[in-house]
């Protein structure tokens, strides 16, 4: 099952408001678009048409923000610099599990430079255990190497790492286990010594905790739809394989961290962070002060990839050491903390099988999944089996699976990279039994309709026509191959969403927002929809977002930014134009009905005034400025909810001699609702294929499995993509209209590749040389023990 | 990263009368500052020779060449005559690392560069490297690890240039204040650690690297360098191969096929090179030396994939050297 990772889902309820009746364009142009009637709020904007009748939205405009980060002017939170700021430095258990029996911190504190030092009383982000009474009251129990204890804060990063080294903490050590496998027998060394569960963020992550747990196994977690039994009777082939996918960290560019400065008043935090109102929430909460006395900055932010939400360790310890030293104190991790505490991707164990009928007709699936997510949960990967194919019966079985590893969080698609790696390479196995076009099974079996568009563009692509239908048909030792893989994701609205638009007397526009720009280029497109309204061009509006003193924003995970938030813009944006409109109205002796805004311009529909420039009608304004706050009205019509699709063909070259697989080109065509500015779509779709090929052939977090220290905490050894391992990318977006807002925007950040790239790669690799590996990442020494098996379909030991 | 002290010097003289009390070289500082911030190192002054000239350049002499110790390997591997009659060193030089650390790193730097076992690398593993007992790779993640000649410690020769210079009979000059100049070849260079594991190389605290030097090539002389790693961009090698081929029409009058990433210091392989002495080499005589260059290797318990690439690499080089194959794009980086 997958879950949902926000709270407030589509399904949630708005007040009735009066309603009209509007036709909107709906489906693919080129392919299915239609109109379609929607009921709608009255107060709603007038319906957009496709992008191709805009001006600005659904143009490939500059990023906002572009010159100033290229120029290195873009203020980060480590680049935050305030008077008489200190520097912070975790101190961090270097055992696996253990009671701590005592933490001396007499010298540190008496180190030149240091000005407060915290010990640690509630770490964040491990599981909690059901009955926390089983736990030692008087430090939290180190639950794996890297864990935070204490941090000090001195008045150079210098003096901060020396007095950290300073602090002695003493151990009771406990049996601990870091490989998932060993921590599945009954007799391996407890991570709890009773049940525990871990809770989502905000973009997503965590596990059930409505589960039993039998040692380290957290589940099963077990969904069924009908019954495979009889499905698999039914079936006249069965497929099926043994799936085995590593932990991955994160390692966005910038490392997790904060500046605090709580002063008595308030208490303000600049955070690398994917929402500004999250880490509000959880401070104020955390040290129960109101809302009102937080606030948090997100200027600039370096990447989170769904592990930065929250204020975590790191903002909580920041926050409590400017309360004590009474300076504004910065915290920001180093590369080895980040990969060993702050969230990872977890691993999969995963046994599938498909049931099909001769003519692809699926009549089960079955899958039975284990994976760790370290001291957290949430490592559920049923998403794909359970969401891409129609089947007659279907059957889904999860467990966390605790180890002594840093906990897991939310990472791009949660759980779907996962998946999909098995079922779309079962699928590809099913294809080849029923010796059917793997696109022509998905026809058969996948109902989506924008996902067969997708498929019609690959069936139409030069790539696709080059794919020899034959496995390893190449001779020499470097194997051509060419695969397909199919992804999904849902639509999540954030309903809070809020934005405010103000109009100054000067004719200057700005928009604002508590969201924050992570990266994906919310702040463009904020302007972009302000630039269409007023006529304007978007360089010439001032975006302000990443600051809880604005209307509240979504939190930016589960691709939810885009769609939350743009209908609450332009619904801003609409009504502050009809504010406008009707205050100048009086001094151009007009009425607000007679006057609309096209083009840049205040025009009179009855002809009776000469059109004025909007900086010229401004200067008409009674008031200073208009200023008008929508939020997120609910989408149109959810009945008509539609998950997002998104293809992709990976060509690759697989050196069977070295065992090393080349990605040399990949097609990805990909929907995400109506692109509001296609280059940005694209560079997020271009970081999904890159983050996934580094994933499925690269990275991989390694723990030694007799001291349980991870050996490669760094961008060394922990192996990711570089500029020669990436493709020629060749992304299509499919405009798709589903009618849902003023906007009609969706999303793309974890539909963007990142899914089904790995299965696709799998599948070409099959392509190339008829072997089918099953494990993650790829690198020689899988593959050649792949190619070497004596026998094909032979799973991996 | 302790605090420490630093002399800058621009002379050698300057240089070598500062090696004294601990005090620690400092070329470019790649791999060294990497100790230092990782705390598996610790020293107290640094001399720093970054600035000093007479230690940089390329030189040709009647005997062959005579490179500075600072030469950066972009500087080498962009280097004319180097390109046309030592490959094998432009090759090393030019596919070490990344771009932006080839126009920083020094080559004599290259070479003293330690291990990168993870183990030796990580201040919480105190290993028999490092003064103490224990080697944690043999019971531990050990899939880079050395598969030939690692009694005391499988890590590997982490030194493209290494290879090269090895299978070029290069050697290095040393002069000390005290002692006056010595010449040591690479091989001798470097002190295996079934003989010392913590020394690594034969230079003594107030030595100082003067001068890379490497004989003219016998006439017909073809070499070729190829690195293979997980990845292309920036990885340390899983299987690398330094082929010299000393050719008399089609014949090989003599090879020296080296290897980096098979055991702690770089060696060369007996077995190989005497495969293809007085054979026409062609890719039935490449791959016969291959398959023998990793004859008596056993492997650890997660690398015996080294024993396929090995081959492939030595294999492929030796063509690449007579030119009868292109580089291979994964040894491209």
């Amino acid at each position: 099952m997958t879950k949902i990772p926000v709270e407030d889902a589509f399904t949630a309820q708005a007040a009735a408001p009066p309603k009209k009746t509007v036709q909107m364009p709906v489906g693919v142009p080129g392919y299915t678009l239609a109109d379609e009637a929607r009921e709608i709020p009255a107060s709603e904007p007038p319906v957009w048409p496709i992008n191709k009748d805009l001006k600005y939205v659904g143009q490939s405009v500059q990023r906002y923000d572009g010159m100033a980060k290229a120029a290195g002017r873009a203020r980060y939170t480590s680049d935050v610099q305030l008077p008489g700021m200190l520097y912070a430095k975790f101190v961090n258990a270097n055992v696996p599990h253990a009671k701590v029996i005592s933490i001396d911190t007499t010298d540190a504190e008496k180190y030149p430079g240091v000005r407060g030092v915290h010990v640690i009383q509630h770490v964040l982000g491990n599981a909690v255990l059901r009955n926390p009474a089983l736990d030692p009251v008087k430090y939290p129990v180190v639950r794996y190497a890297g864990q935070p204890l204490a941090a000090v804060a001195a008045t150079t990063p210098a003096a901060a790492e020396e007095a950290a080294a300073l602090v002695k903490v003493k151990y009771e050590t406990i049996p601990f286990v870091v490989d998932p496998a060993k921590a599945r027998e009954p007799d391996a060394p407890a991570v709890f010594p009773g049940p525990a569960d871990e809770a989502a963020s905000a973009g997503g992550g965590g596990g059930p905790s409505d589960v039993k747990q039998t040692g380290n196994i957290h589940g099963p977690s077990i969904h069924k739809r009908g019954e495979t039994e009889q499905g698999f009777k039914d079936a006249d082939v069965i497929v099926e394989g043994h799936f085995v996918t590593q932990v991955q960290t994160h390692s966005a560019l910038e490392t997790h961290g904060v500046v605090a400065d709580w002063k008595p008043e308030m208490l303000t935090v600049y955070a690398s962070t994917q929402g500004t109102a999250g880490v509000r929430e959880e401070l104020a909460g955390f040290y129960k002060i109101p809302l009102t006395q937080v606030r948090v900055i997100t200027e600039f932010m370096g990447g989170g990839f769904g592990a930065k939400f929250g204020a975590g360790n790191p903002g909580v310890v920041a926050a409590a050491l400017s309360r004590k030293t009474g300076a504004p104190v910065r915290l920001m991790l180093d590369r080895e903390e980040e990969h060993l505490s702050v969230g990872n991707r977890p691993s999969s164990d995963q046994l599938l099988r498909i049931g099909a009928k001769k003519d692809g007709t699926i009549t089960a699936i079955h899958l039975v999944a284990y994976g760790t997510a370290g001291c957290g949960t949430g490592a559920g990967c049923s998403g794909p089996a359970s969401n891409l194919y129609k089947s007659a019966s279907l059957h889904t079985e999860e467990s966390d699976v605790f180890i002594n590893a840093g906990p897991g969080t939310a990472m791009r698609a949660p759980g779907h990279p996962q998946g999909a790696f098995a079922l779309e390479q079962t699928m590809d196995d099913l294809a080849v039994k029923l010796n059917m076009e793997p696109l022509d099974l998905r026809d058969k079996t996948d109902e989506h309709p924008v996902r067969r568009v997708e498929r019609q563009i690959v069936r139409e692509s030069e790539l696709w026509k080059s794919r020899n239908p034959v496995a390893a048909a190449d001779r020499g030792p470097v194997k051509r191959g060419v695969g397909f893989a199919q992804s999904v994701w849902y639509r999540f609205v954030s309903m809070g969403s809020s934005a405010e638009v103000r109009i100054h007397k000067d004719g200057s526009l700005e928009v604002m927002s508590g969201v924050q720009d992570i990266g994906s280029g919310i702040k463009t497109v904020m302007a972009q929809i302000l630039a269409e309204q007023f006529g304007v061009p978007p360089s010439q509006i001032a975006v302000k977002v990443g600051d809880t003193n604005y209307a509240e924003g979504p939190q930016s995970g589960g691709s939810v930014t885009t769609l939350s938030l743009t209908p609450a813009v332009r619904d801003a944006a609409w009504q502050a134009s009809q504010k406008f409109l009707a205050e100048i109205a009086p001094a151009l002796g007009a009425t607000a009905g007679d006057l609309v805004l096209v083009d840049g311009e205040v025009r009179s529909l009855s002809g009776k005034i000469e059109p004025l420039s909007f900086k010229r009608a401004a200067s008409k304004m009674t008031s200073s400025q208009i200023s008008v706050q929508a939020k997120r009205v609910p989408d149109y019509d959810p009945k008509k909810y539609l998950t997002y699709g998104g293809v992709d063909v990976a060509e690759v070259e697989v050196d069977t001699e070295l065992g090393r697989i080349h990605v040399r080109r990949v097609l990805s065509v990909h929907d995400c609702g109506r692109p509001m500015n296609p280059v940005q779509t694209i560079s997020q779709i271009n970081g999904g294929i890159i983050q996934g090929i580094s994933y499925t052939l690269l990275e991989n977090r390694l723990l030694d499995p007799v001291y349980g220290l991870m050996v490669n905490p760094d961008l060394e050894q922990y192996k990711i993509i570089g500029s020669r391992e990436i493709p020629d990318i060749d992304v299509r977006l499919v405009e798709t209209y589903i009618g849902q807002s003023s906007t009609d925007a969706s999303g793309i950040g974890e539909a963007a590749g990142v899914v089904s790239i790995g299965a696709a790669i799998g599948n070409a690799v099959y392509n190339a040389t008829g072997v089918r590996i099953r494990r993650t990442p790829m690198t020689p020494a899988v593959v050649l023990a792949a190619l070497h098996a004596p026998a094909q379909g032979k799973e991996l030991a | 990263m302790n605090r420490f002290s630093m002399a800058d010097c621009t002379t050698v003289d300057a240089a070598l009368s500062q090696l004294k009390d601990g005090a620690v070289v400092k070329a470019g500082g790649v791999d060294l500052l990497d100790r230092m911030k990782d705390g598996i190192e610790e020293p107290t002054r640094l001399v720093n020779i970054r600035n000093v000239a007479e230690l940089r350049g390329i030189r040709e002499t009647d005997h062959g060449l005579t490179i500075g110790p600072l030469t950066t390997l972009a500087e080498i591997s962009d280097h004319p005559l180097i390109r046309a009659q030592y490959q094998i060193l432009s090759d090393a030089c030019g596919h070490a690392a990344t771009p932006h650390i080839r126009n920083m790193a020094t080559v004599g730097g290259n070479l003293l560069q330690r291990v990168q076992c993870w183990y030796y690398r990580s201040a919480d593993f105190q290993c028999i490297r490092k003064g103490k007992d224990l080697c944690f790779a043999f019971d531990g993640l050990n899939q880079y690890h050395a598969i030939m000649e690692y009694a005391t410690c499988p890590s590997v020769a982490p030194s493209s240039a290494a290879v090269a210079l090895l299978g070029l009979n290069g050697s290095v000059e040393l002069s000390s204040a005290k002692r006056g100049k010595r010449t040591v070849g690479i091989k001798e260079l470097y002190v295996v650690p079934d003989a010392n594991p913590t020394k690594f190389t034969v230079i003594e605290p107030d030595e100082l690297i003067t001068a890379i030097v490497i004989p003219k090539p016998a006439p017909g002389t073809r070499s070729a360098y190829q690195k293979y790693g997980e990845k292309e961009s920036f990885d340390w090698a899983i299987a690398d191969a330094g082929v010299v081929l000393e050719m008399d029409g089609d014949i090989c009058r003599r090879a020296v096929i080296v290897m980096g990433a098979a055991s702690p210091v770089v060696r060369r392989s007996p077995q190989a090179e005497a495969a293809l002495a007085g054979k026409t080499i062609n890719e039935e005589t490449a791959r016969a030396a291959g398959k023998v260059a990793v004859e008596g290797a056993t492997p650890l318990s997660m690398n015996a994939y080294k024993l396929d690439l090995f081959p492939v690499a030595v294999y492929r080089t030796i063509l690449l050297a007579a030119g009868q194959r292109d580089r291979d794009p994964s040894a491209a980086g």
